[in-house]
């Protein structure tokens, strides 16, 4: 063999080993919530709330913390978006010309990207005290909010990033203003990578506990106003997974397997409504 | 040029900086109406960024600096500031390589139409009709205008952005090396395009094809790095140049 087939055969057997390693661990922690989740999961624990003793073996479900859960990411998912698009549109139509500035709200958003989420959860309490407001859906709600923005804002800058500089040209050349080239064409040419990036802060948001843990709080009734506790997922996890009895922790693994198909099923819903719009994309 | 021609676009001491390297030196060129103007010269000579000036693109390209007049209906572009999104519409833009919006093939030419201001439904579908049809696109996409545009061939793909172009209504059709990216018959039916719609419409066309300048320009202004080394009607500048760069590359080419 010559030195460059040797170097070609060295480089993708470190390829093959590290993708295979990488997706062998993802498959044991999916294996183990699934072996020891499904047999502990059951219609009751699916369609009811925790009745009295639930942490220390005795009947109900986790209702009230998929129902939690899912209300307090949708919500922030919402909210984040909101915010971010405009955010990332801002930065890459109407501050092309703005390098710097660019370079230093990239490195910002990136930095924050790092902050653990505990943080936020505590900045979150310390607002809510300087507010004066209890845990609550909205509190737990904005918080998270907070936590998923830079993932969401950075994660849709990446993606219009790629709209190639000629379709800009081609819509200034129409006489179409900045606003116009933003929300007609940057966001229509992206669409698939909007959603992806919705998904990935959704995901963040709805399985995190430590942003949630003092903002939201927690309860073993159904949500049903914003300004009331609720609970979520993670934290129930935490909380059977903390009881001393067995059929309990077993429960957790029921509820982690509860959360990733959430996160499974809301993924392959979006990137459906991601293909309906995949097709007007210009390829390039 | 006779004092009689009527002059579209007029550009005077028009510099070009990236960072310290000049693109462009000293431009002075006036556009005669109602005539196709080629601007002819190798890669790499500031064509394009000459024809950028025009509708202030470079605009998008913070690494440039422009200095200098370029006038359309008395106003200067570069000193319009926002006012420049009206003054664009004055200018139609084919690029090297088709770029159609992000939609339906109907909706590329809406677009364009609402910017302009169409907004009933009856007034778009008919005007929709005639700019494809005036891009002779028409015949090939009438059974499937809802399908998108991504959808097409490259070639049908550069008639559209055509007829998207003349949709906002102007008076000029900026070319950058239109045909470049397309096959020979795509090629030539948009130099025939050009030569119908000159009686309409001023012409600015970028290319490095010697022959296409021959087969289409009635003006010629012929650029080397950066300057502009000779203007004038074709027999002027591709039949009989005066200057000693024009002579070498119309030999260079022909060779």
């Amino acid at each position: 063999m010559t030195g460059k087939k040797i170097e070609e055969t060295v480089f993708k057997v470190l390829m093959v080993i590290a993708t295979y390693f990488i997706l062998a661990i993802l498959a044991i922690i999916i294996y183990t919530i699934f072996a020891k989740g499904v047999k502990a999961l059951s219609w009751e624990m699916l369609t009811s709330v925790p009745q009295g003793g639930y942490y220390y073996g005795k009947g109900g479900g986790i209702l009230n913390a998929i129902l939690g859960s899912l209300s307090l990411a949708f919500g922030a998912t919402l909210l984040a978006f909101l915010l971010g698009l405009p955010v990332a549109l801002y930065i890459n139509v109407f501050l092309v010309r703005r390098k710097k500035i660019v370079i230093v709200i990239r490195f910002i958003l990136d930095l924050i990207w790092g902050i653990p989420s505990i943080v936020y959860g505590a900045f979150g309490f310390s607002m809510m005290i300087f507010l004066g407001i209890q845990t609550s859906l909205l509190a737990g709600m904005i918080t998270v909010t907070l936590f998923i923005l830079p993932i969401m804002i950075r994660s849709m800058d990446e993606i219009l990033r790629t709209v190639p500089v000629g379709l800009t040209e081609a819509s200034y050349a129409l006489g179409s203003n900045k606003s116009e080239t933003a929300f007609r064409i940057f966001t229509r040419q992206t669409v698939s990578g909007i959603i992806t990036a919705i998904l990935l802060s959704f995901g963040r948001g709805i399985g995190d506990a430590a942003s949630v843990l003092f903002t939201a709080g927690y309860t073993d009734h159904l949500p049903n106003s914003l300004m009331e506790p609720v609970a979520t997922l993670p934290l129930s996890i935490f909380f059977q997974l903390s009881s001393p009895v067995p059929a309990v922790q077993d429960r957790a693994y029921a509820s982690a397997l509860v959360l990733t198909l959430l996160i499974l099923l809301v993924s392959l819903f979006s990137r459906g409504l991601g293909k309906r719009y995949h097709k007007t994309k210009i390829n390039f | 040029m006779d004092m009689e021609t009527q002059n579209s676009i007029h550009v005077e001491n028009l510099n070009v900086y990236a960072g310290k390297h000049q693109i462009l030196k000293d431009i002075n060129i006036d556009i005669p109406k109602n005539k196709i103007t080629v601007i002819l010269g190798p890669s790499g000579c500031g064509k394009t960024t000459l024809l950028k000036c025009m509708n202030r693109l470079t605009d998008l390209y913070p690494e440039l600096k422009v200095t200098g007049k370029v006038m359309i209906e008395d106003k200067n572009v570069l000193e319009a500031g926002e006012d420049i999104v009206k003054l664009r519409q004055h200018m139609g833009l084919l690029s090297q390589r088709p770029y159609p919006l992000p939609m339906t093939i109907y909706n590329n030419i809406a677009y364009a139409l609402r910017l302009r201001g169409v907004k009933k439904r009856r007034d778009m579908n008919k005007q929709v009709v005639h700019y494809l049809q005036m891009a002779s696109l028409w015949d090939e996409v009438k059974n499937r205008l809802r399908e998108p545009a991504s959808h097409l061939s490259i070639g049908q793909q550069q008639r559209l952005c055509l007829a998207r172009g003349l949709a906002v209504n102007p008076e000029i059709i900026l070319a950058d090396e239109p045909t470049s990216a397309l096959d020979p018959i795509s090629s030539q039916y948009i130099e025939e395009k050009f030569q119908q719609l000159k009686d309409e419409y001023t012409i600015v066309l970028v290319t490095h094809v010697l022959r296409q300048a021959a087969r289409i320009a009635d003006y010629v202004i012929f650029m080397y790095l950066g300057e502009v080394i000779e203007q004038g009607t074709v027999k002027e500048v591709l039949e009989n140049p005066k200057m000693e760069r024009t002579k070498l590359y119309l030999k260079g080419a022909f060779n």
